[in-house]
């Protein structure tokens, strides 16, 4: 943690996890007994409890987005740039939630939880968790926090997916919809970089079909490599030029297959450290949910009729590197949006960081988050 | 309230469904939503702009017409199409005017008047480039790419089968004025049209 502390930071924050007794059926038809989630909140609630923003996570996020947990953290939340006091999510102004989301490996009920009928870890046995059963269990966290009305749900990439579909599995509860380097549903290119992730952790020797808990030993390879692989899709060909070009970590050729090149021990090594902090069943789960996302498809793969039941306005931001949901596939959302006449707004940043733009603050990124989340502060009173 | 967006509004009817291409920093689509019940989007590519129109809860999105064009909207979903002032600085006036009329029922169309009288003078005396408030620009790095006259862009609506419902003619400050009403195509600055292509 920097010292002195930055003004625009939230400091330093404590997770809370909180216990759900009510069984919760999934889309897959199986249920949950019981479960717990990991949140992490900022700013206060407003008497009228009108000024919560939730804030839903990516493939390998979790409840951490802001703030520090210790003096001793190096680094802040994953999302810090954009949420704290000043920033576009003005803690100044909104009460802000994070969740770790069912099936993830941060404390949150997951294939790393205790089965209570086996008293075993989960591992392949915990059920594949849909974005609408996010959805579902984020709504059944809103009613315990006493939110009846999101001022706003923000999401980038399988978050973005997480707030569209708010909006039309509860229309009435969110004013607003902020969805960041997303796309309404997966390409076959999408699905198959999937695929190869998961290729990669199931014919790992140590996967054990997902019971290498019990085997004490953790399937590090077929995760580094799915995370390697997912990494080069976040990236842009341009900003992996810009960091590593061709460069060699030596002077000269070896002729051999060691990592050579910065940019192959750059991923081994981001890769290795990956496999050691999150759990592989939830990587898979993550990728499955991603795959089945797909709002159009019980409205005839007619986005813009599933859209007619939204009531909240939209805010759509694509970024113009990144390859894995191009701007296009923002686009084919607004497109749909304004066939179906919601309130949207829609722009395409300049930035050339790839899919990963959506972490990294820019000027005009910041500028328009500023200047829509000042305008829902605005609405709601805060 | 500018003059211009006044006469506009009165061609508005409650709860229309607006599209305005190169919607500034919104004021229009804010005063028609405020004050018409209006819903609608505004298309603009100037990122501050696009930033307030965010910030004032005006629909936007960016998108330009030039390279994009309106193919993402469907026929005849919108009341009215808008588009105050940049006829003359987009690639293809023409078949923007088409699309206009294609996606919206009716246009609303203001541009400079390139026979005015002051920019007659200016070219005649000077034999340079008429520069002036309105068109504040060398020839050389001007936006206004296609500039016309009253009389051409009738001439147009006339070869396309467009008609014209209304058209007010106003000075530089947008008002209405009786003298560009006698003479307007020598002693009008700006025009505003209201076109359709419906059958009356």
């Amino acid at each position: 943690m920097p010292d002195p502390l930055p003004t625009d930071s939230v400091g330093i924050v404590t997770p809370q996890t909180l216990h759900f007794d009510t069984p919760i059926t999934l889309a897959c038809d199986q249920t949950l007994e019981s479960y717990d989630l990991v949140i992490e909140t900022y700013g206060e609630l407003n008497a009228d409890a009108t000024n919560a923003v939730l804030i839903c996570h990516a493939l390998s996020g979790h409840h951490h987005a802001a703030g520090y947990h210790s003096r001793e953290d190096r680094k802040p939340g994953w999302w810090d740039s954009c949420i704290g006091p000043g920033k576009p999510i003005d803690t100044n102004r909104f009460f802000v939630v994070s969740l770790n989301n069912l099936g993830g490996c941060h404390g949150s009920t997951g294939p790393g939880s205790t089965n209570p009928q086996t008293g075993q870890p989960y591992g392949p046995d915990f059920p594949v968790i849909t974005v609408r059963d996010w959805v579902h269990s984020q709504a059944l966290l809103a009613d315990r926090l006493g939110i009846e009305c999101w001022a706003a749900v923000v999401g980038g990439s399988l978050g973005g997916m997480q707030a569209l579909q708010w909006s039309l599995d509860y229309p009435e509860r969110l004013r607003h919809a902020v969805t960041i380097a997303s796309t309404p549903r997966l390409s076959a290119q999408n699905i198959a970089f999937n695929e190869v992730a998961r290729q990669a952790i199931t014919s790992d020797c140590e996967f054990h079909d997902g019971r290498y808990y019990e085997h004490d030993t953790l399937p590090r390879r077929g995760l580094m490599l799915a995370r390697m692989v997912g990494h080069i899709t976040y990236l842009s060909d341009a900003s992996m030029g810009e960091k590593f070009g061709r460069e060699l970590r030596d002077q000269a050729y070896k002729f051999g297959y060691d990592a050579e090149f910065q940019v192959e021990s750059y991923l081994r090594y981001q890769g290795e450290r990956f496999s050691e902090s999150f759990d592989a069943n939830t990587y898979l789960l993550m990728t499955k949910a991603l795959d089945y996302f797909d709002p159009a498809y019980e409205h005839d793969n007619d986005l813009a009729k599933a859209l007619l039941r939204a009531r909240c306005e939209f805010l759509v931001v694509s970024f113009s590197t990144d390859w894995r949901f191009t701007p296009a596939r923002s686009e084919e959302l607004v497109n749909a949006m304004i066939a179906a006449r919601r309130k949207v707004s829609y722009a395409e940043i300049d930035a050339p960081w790839g899919h990963d733009a959506f972490l990294i603050p820019t000027p005009r990124y910041t500028a328009i988050f500023h200047s829509y989340m000042d305008r829902v502060a605005r609405e709601v009173g805060a | 309230m500018r003059t211009d967006l006044k006469i506009i509004e009165q061609w508005i009817s409650a709860g229309s469904h607006v599209l305005d291409l190169g919607c500034g920093d919104g004021t229009l689509l804010d005063y028609l939503q405020r004050e018409k019940r209006a819903t609608g989007f505004g298309l603009e590519i100037n990122p501050d702009h696009i930033t307030t129109c965010m910030g004032r809860g005006v629909s936007v999105i960016e998108q330009n017409l030039d390279t994009q064009g309106l193919g993402n909207f469907e026929d005849h979903s919108f009341d009215t199409v808008l588009m105050t002032q940049a006829l003359q600085a987009v690639r293809r006036p023409d078949m923007v005017l088409d699309e206009m009329l294609r996606v919206g029922r009716e246009g609303i169309v203001t541009f400079p008047n390139f026979a005015y009288w002051r920019l007659r003078w200016y070219l005649m005396r000077r034999g340079r480039m008429p520069e002036s408030e309105t068109l504040p620009y060398k020839w050389y790095n001007t936006p206004n790419i296609h500039l016309c006259t009253f009389k051409d862009f009738e001439a147009l609506c006339y070869r396309k089968d467009v008609r014209i419902l209304n058209r007010t003619v106003v000075d530089g400050e947008h008002q209405d004025r009786w003298l560009s009403r006698l003479w307007p195509n020598m002693l009008g600055q700006i025009a505003i049209y209201r076109i359709t292509r419906e059958e009356s």
